[in-house]
């Protein structure tokens, strides 16, 4: 606020929120900036704080601490002006159901004082998707054209900031994929986009993602940044019974955390000693294993992000 | 303006999309107009009498053959013993039981008084109660007649007496439909115009639409203003087919006041009731809650507006509430203007109270209305 120079982009300093009049904290101490025409990710479990932070961010939700900047303009103080520049698209799908395609995204252009055709050029390219439907009422689309015509009418009046929550929970493979590449060229044109996603596997499509849990960031980097940052080595583990190698490498004395991850157990062990590693591969003849599968893998943005956690619950308990 | 315009168009364009919503809108009010007058029904008949006479004399037969002949009783029993009749009202196959003592004609053409008995079923409270003063108002007329009789017989002078009649104002035949169906039709404009608004409202919550009406530069009263004026016009509608049609043509109840000054009065009026089903929606977050708020105090709004019972006779604490009722000087206005031809000068007090209402609730409302939390 006091500095002259009109920052774009977002930055929130030591955004609280709370619920129940404090008794629950939806998000604690929230601060990172996110650069003008970046693809940032909120990355983190469903109750982790995302949407709360999104809705602070796009004026629904008044802090109780904190200040925050979006495309230079104060959140809590140039509300009004704020609103003609951000789009946001919700997580629930949260159109007019019995209002036809064309209607809905007519009916957002004059909430925000302009015209589908003035703002055509941003949203061609998705809005050709769904013109075949535009006569058909919004509650009878398919799951992916409903997004797509959500993310037209957050786009309708051409903000230069989007935010975007789960956008792809609940859509198909193909229609996720799509999502991202329409993602991508919006970033093109420079609108600065904050996207918060459940699904790790999106995190690398992001320019930078903050890793949130229980309210909290844990960690902000580049997608390659965390993975690079991840300071232990990783082992893949299969066998025959998956549930009981399970159940025994949790077991063995020497391990950190195992978790099943796809066909696989991703393991780390306390200490990254050899003599750990062939003490484990006896223990697991021991327990009789059939067609085990041992290996050294790279770790991927949900291994981190288990790290992360581990290591921030045993400071806690520690504390 | 442009804004206010395209909202109204967006909401009529949902109303008339909502195919459970158009007929309760529009039937509904119209089917309920057409059948409670015919259900609340002050007049009571048909009340199940049992006569237990001891006396099987001519005076006690010509008395039941007057209750029998008036057509408000129905004679279900005639018996000897008290106990039957006692059974009668225990099996509720008779509300009343009129025993007529032994030697009924004998004492009273002797002694000039006897005492009858009158046992009623006070679990109907109001057909005890309107029957009980039936049957003893006829039986003071048998008494007269006798006396009557017994002075021509004796041809002495005829003693004075005082005889009351009655002459009802502005209803002569007292048919109660012409005070039920006025006073139905603003209850019923009091429902679409409470809960209606309060529920389309919050359905903007529940569905999560709201949430794109907030981020956007919207203004909160264009957005009020666009949610409550279809309201609005359909309560006008709803009321003038019930006032210019329904009234008219199946009751025959023609307006003696002004028509000008009751649609004054309603487009007051609907603004206020309008103001309380905005309110009801700043405080609920679904269709559900706002429901069963309203009907709480709809249904307050309703049993204490004097439509079914008069406020006079209401204790203190009960005026009172009657009085800080919206619903009560919409029916007076209404019994008022359709009735008696009040004028303007005679409800001047009733639009200054009306608009204090619609003050009250649309600046709480507003006030309570939040874009962010």
């Amino acid at each position: 606020m006091e500095e002259a120079t009109v920052e774009r982009g977002i930055r929130c300093t030591a955004l609280t929120k709370t619920f129940n009049k404090g008794a629950t904290t939806a998000i604690e101490d929230i601060s990172f900036t996110v650069e003008p025409g970046e693809l940032f990710g909120l990355i983190g479990p469903d109750g982790a704080g995302k949407t709360t932070l999104i809705r602070v961010l796009t004026t629904l939700y008044v802090p109780d601490i904190g200040q925050a900047v979006v495309d230079g303009l104060d959140i809590a103080t140039e509300v009004k002006a704020l609103r003609n520049r951000v789009g946001y698209m919700p997580g629930k799908f949260s159109l007019y159901q019995d209002l036809t395609v064309a209607e809905n995204l007519e009916f957002f252009a004059t909430l925000f004082n302009t015209t589908v055709q003035a703002n055509m050029d941003l949203i061609h390219d998705i809005y050709v998707q769904i013109a075949p439907f535009r006569d058909r009422r919004a509650g009878q689309l398919s799951g992916g054209m409903k997004q797509k015509l959500a993310l037209c009418c957050a786009l309708i009046h051409k903000p230069t900031v989007l935010f975007l929550d789960e956008p792809t929970t609940g859509v198909d493979v193909v229609s996720r994929k799509e999502f991202w590449q329409m993602l991508a060229k919006l970033k093109k044109q420079g609108i600065t986009i904050l996207v918060s996603t459940p699904y790790m596997d999106e995190a690398t499509l992001c320019d930078r993602i903050a890793l949130i849990q229980e309210g909290r960031i844990m960690k902000i980097d580049t997608p390659q940044g965390i993975l690079d940052a991840f300071p232990i080595r990783l082992f893949a583990l299969k066998a025959k019974a998956t549930y009981s190698l399970l159940c025994d490498a949790q077991a063995f004395d020497g391990t950190q955390s195992c978790f099943a991850f796809g066909e696989y157990l991703h393991l780390t062990f306390l200490d990254q000693e050899e003599s750990t590693i062939r003490r484990f591969k006896d223990y697991l003849k021991d327990k009789k294993h059939q067609e085990v599968v041992f290996m050294e893998v790279k770790p991927s943005i949900e291994d981190c992000f288990m790290y992360l956690m581990k290591s921030e619950k045993q400071l806690k308990t520690a504390s | 303006m442009k804004t206010i315009l395209f909202l109204l168009e967006k909401e009529f364009k949902q109303i008339f999309r909502n195919k459970a919503l158009l007929p309760m809108l529009f039937g509904m009010p119209l089917i309920q107009l057409i059948v409670l007058p015919l259900a609340a029904d002050y007049e009571i008949k048909n009340i199940n009498i049992a006569v237990v006479d001891h006396d099987r004399s001519a005076f006690s037969s010509r008395l039941t053959h007057k209750i029998d002949a008036t057509g408000y009783f129905r004679l279900t029993g005639f018996m000897d013993s008290y106990r039957e009749g006692d059974r009668m009202i225990a099996l509720d196959e008779a509300d009343l039981v009129l025993e007529i003592p032994a030697k009924f004609e004998n004492t009273l053409q002797r002694e000039g008084v006897e005492r009858l008995f009158l046992a009623v079923n006070a679990i109907n409270g109001t057909k005890a109660n309107v029957g009980a003063s039936y049957l003893s108002r006829i039986i003071g007329d048998f008494s007269e007649e006798l006396n009557q009789e017994k002075r021509n017989k004796g041809a002495s002078a005829p003693s004075s007496q005082i005889i009351v009649t009655s002459s009802n104002w502005f209803n002569p035949h007292m048919n109660y439909k012409f005070f039920m169906v006025p006073g139905i039709l603003a209850f019923l404009v009091t429902m679409i115009g409470g809960y209606m608004s309060a529920l389309n409202i919050v359905k903007e919550k529940e569905i999560g639409t709201i949430e794109q009406i907030n981020v956007s530069p919207i203004r909160k009263h264009h957005f009020i203003i666009g949610k409550l004026v279809p309201f609005w016009v359909i309560g006008m509608v709803v009321f003038s087919i019930g006032q210019l049609v329904v009234s008219r043509y199946i009751y025959h109840i023609i307006p003696v006041g002004s028509l000008l000054l009751l649609y004054a009065y309603l487009a007051l009026y609907l603004v206020a009731i309008l103001g309380f089903g905005l309110l009801v929606s700043t405080y609920t977050d679904t269709q559900q809650q706002a429901m069963s708020v309203a009907f709480f105090f709809v249904m307050i709004f309703l049993l204490m507006s004097g439509l079914f019972t008069s406020i006079d006779s209401m204790p203190e604490w009960a005026k009172v509430i009657a009085y800080l009722n919206p619903v009560t000087y919409f029916i007076e206005v209404m019994r008022g203007v359709v009735l008696k031809g009040s004028n303007w000068v005679d409800l001047q007090n009733h639009f200054l109270i009306m608009a204090l209402f619609a003050v009250f609730f649309n600046s709480w409302a507003l006030f309570n209305y939040r874009k962010s939390s």
